[in-house]
């Protein structure tokens, strides 16, 4: 189905994506030039880049996915989860992490805290990289291989057609280490600047044209039950919602503690910011960040909503392929129903009934609505999402592993040259460690889920170590150190404890053989496994600083909110005032918020 | 960075819009039956067009002003910081 023209556009992308990392590569001469970018990059690609980096493949296709399953809800991810923090980590945290010159966020953990606390965050976090660029490798070419659009060019070459699932890994990783290999992170956040335009040129027609069939948003309204279309229906219970949470639970696991978690000490988002050109550019990344994130709603969500209106295909569907020989369950709007990869037939959950596979929201939608020639550029889209999610992991991988494992503990006293080179070689195994990771996705789910959780129990207390390590001095090492470990078990703990409704004990929690807990939803049990950690890691971290030895004040300067001078902002323009800039930020969202409410 | 990230992003739209507009002029009314008889081609391809002569056009603008009156203090600059380390 498709045609030259839409390998032409495809093509042209690739070219321009490596023609930048060739481009790039002379301007690399120093270390900081290529974990940094040379400190030098202008406020506006910094914030473009930043939120680039998170738009990866999880996101386009998962939010899709959840705005078919969840409806308009699903812009909390982005309102709530997204946009206070990207504001508070622009106002009030990235004086501490652009103005104390460290290099990467487990550096800023050695400058205020000690080793361990430093070597607890590094080792999890690169570790963490590795894996998540290897399942968005993986979720990439699963897509590929069940979209059929590159079955052509398999077949022609007499390869059977299992070859396509390699050959959307194999190409994905060379092209992604092509470019960061020569240049850099300027390569990337360039390469994330072009991907994040090839995203809006690729879906805002596809939203028109759903739009435009289904008769706007007041159309869109009357085909849908009104907790489709309305954010914040019902959230007085958790029983009440599509979502299964009610507004606490969603204010302070996902608004609090998971998006503070991920935007303020991340260091694959905060890296783009760190390679700004100046302290107020660096400040003001999140913040012009913030405008378009908080519209990508419209761009992603509402296609899952548009296929969940529309109405119901027959089971001609091009997604389900050879296995829409079997007729009997039919899926909704163009939702195909998920298939168990074991039998061959529908999926079914425990009550026996049928699963539908909302994750092929997207690319059905591109499928309907797209003739061949814009339907190369949906595709490019599409590609430019996986490559821009990968990428961005593994720069902050080998500037993680350079800088915080191997000068830290390895190889202290080596030439700035030497370093340079291992962050080149850390790029190349970086990507081979995520080609395995893809591997063993494809093999072994099940691995995959328990990673995922595990990182999930490490993340979860973070950000209350950055906020009392940031915001009170008397925090020490020790505390924070001990913080982070208690915040991490009591995740652990958490989860061995509760039970999704629905669900068995194993991979879903409840593995402690005691269940006390039966949450309405896996989103509600993830954010209240947030809640007890955090809450549990701001404690301990109190308790543990103040019986142990207070850090001397001298040494804290820069690094705590009491100790450092403030940054005047009075001589900027007011547009490029960060203080202002977020009021305006968060007004907006106010206001959408209301107008979806 | 002495490359300006609206010069590439410029020339890749102007080239995919380009691309897109000819295949809509030249291609056939019966290929946009599922795109709501809307020849998207065409018409998305001219606005990419269009974005991509912008900024490009912005990019060329600056970078020569930058090479006009910068270049110098740059280059100073530059080899003042790898002086140092």
């Amino acid at each position: 189905m498709l045609t030259a023209i839409d390998w032409i556009i495809m093509l042209v992308y690739l070219g321009f994506v490596l023609g930048i990392g060739v481009t790039l590569k002379r301007y690399m001469r120093t270390s900081t030039d290529f974990f940094l970018a040379g400190r030098s990059i202008p406020a506006w690609v910094c914030g473009l880049a930043f939120i680039s980096a998170n738009l990866g493949a999880q996101e386009v296709i998962g939010m899709a996915a959840s705005g078919a399953k969840y409806g308009i809800a699903t812009s909390h991810f982005y309102w709530i989860g997204a946009i206070p923090a990207m504001v508070f980590v622009g106002v009030f945290m990235m004086p501490f992490y652009y103005g104390s010159r460290a290099r990467s966020v487990p550096e800023y953990l050695r400058l205020r805290f000690d080793e361990k606390t430093r070597a607890f965050n590094a080792i999890s976090f690169a570790t963490m990289t590795v894996f998540s660029s290897g399942i968005s490798m993986y979720a990439m070419a699963k897509l590929i291989q069940t979209l059929h659009v590159f079955d052509g060019p398999v077949q022609r070459m007499h390869l059977p057609l299992s070859w396509v699932f390699h050959a959307g890994i194999l190409v994905s990783a060379v092209v992604v280490l092509a470019y960061i290999f020569l240049g850099g992170l300027s390569s990337a956040i360039y390469n994330e600047v072009l991907q994040f335009f090839l995203i809006v040129a690729g879906f805002l027609p596809l939203v028109w044209l759903g739009l435009r069939n289904v008769g706007g948003w007041e159309g869109l309204k009357s085909k849908l039950s009104p907790d489709y279309t309305h954010a914040w229906l019902g959230m007085t219970n958790a029983h009440t919602t599509r979502m299964g949470v009610e507004w606490f639970g969603l204010a302070m696991g996902l608004g609090f503690v998971l998006s503070f978690g991920y935007w303020c000490t991340d260091f694959l988002v905060v890296q783009r910011a760190m390679a700004a050109d100046s302290m107020s550019a660096a400040r003001r990344t999140p913040l012009i960040a913030a405008f378009p994130k908080m519209l990508f709603p419209m761009l992603v969500i509402l296609p899952g909503l548009i296929a969940i209106a529309l109405p119901t295909q027959g089971v001609t569907s091009l997604a389900a392929g050879k296995g829409a020989a079997v007729v009997a369950p039919q899926g909704a709007g163009l939702i195909p129903v998920k298939l168990d990869p074991d039998t061959g037939g529908p999926a079914r959950d425990k009550q026996g009934n049928v699963q539908l596979d909302y994750d092929l929201a997207i690319p059905n939608m591109l499928l309907h609505y797209f003739p061949t020639g814009i339907l190369g550029l949906g595709l490019t889209a599409l590609l430019a999402s996986f490559m821009s999610g990968m990428a961005g992991n593994v720069t902050a991988f080998n500037t993680v592993w350079t800088y915080d494992i191997y000068q830290s503990y390895i190889n202290r006293k080596a030439t700035d040259q030497h370093y340079l080179w291992m962050g080149r070689m850390a790029t190349v195994f970086g990507i081979g460690l995520s080609i395995l990771a893809a591997y063993m996705a494809n093999r072994f789910n099940n691995i995959m889920d328990m990673l995922q959780l595990v990182f999930a129990f490490v993340n979860a207390p973070l950000f209350a170590t950055f906020l009392l390590g940031m915001f009170w001095k008397r925090t020490t090492g020790h505390g924070a150190f001990s913080g982070l470990l208690a915040g991490t078990l009591t995740a652990a703990l958490h989860h061995g404890l509760t039970l999704p409704v629905g669900a068995g004990a194993g991979v879903k929690g409840g593995w402690l053989n005691q269940v006390v807990h039966i949450y309405p939803s896996e989103m509600a049990q993830n954010f209240w496994t947030a809640i007890f950690a955090w809450t549990a890691c701001f404690l301990i971290t109190i308790l543990v600083s103040l019986m142990t030895r207070a850090p001397e004040p001298g040494k804290l300067k820069g690094l705590v909110y009491s100790l450092t001078e403030r940054q005047p902002t009075a001589e900027l323009p007011w547009y490029q005032r960060p203080g202002i800039l977020a009021l305006i930020v968060l007004g907006l969202v106010l206001l959408l918020n209301i107008i979806f409410m | 960075m002495r490359l300006d990230i609206r010069i590439p992003v410029g020339l890749l739209f102007v080239v995919v819009g380009a691309v897109l507009t000819a295949f809509g002029v030249t291609s056939d009314s019966a290929l946009y039956n599922r795109s709501l008889n809307i020849n998207v081609n065409l018409w998305w391809g001219v606005v990419l067009l269009v974005f991509g002569v912008v900024m490009f056009a912005l990019g060329h603008r600056s970078h020569r002003a930058a090479a006009d009156t910068g270049a110098s203090t740059s280059v100073a600059a530059r080899k003042g910081a790898s002086e140092q380390q």
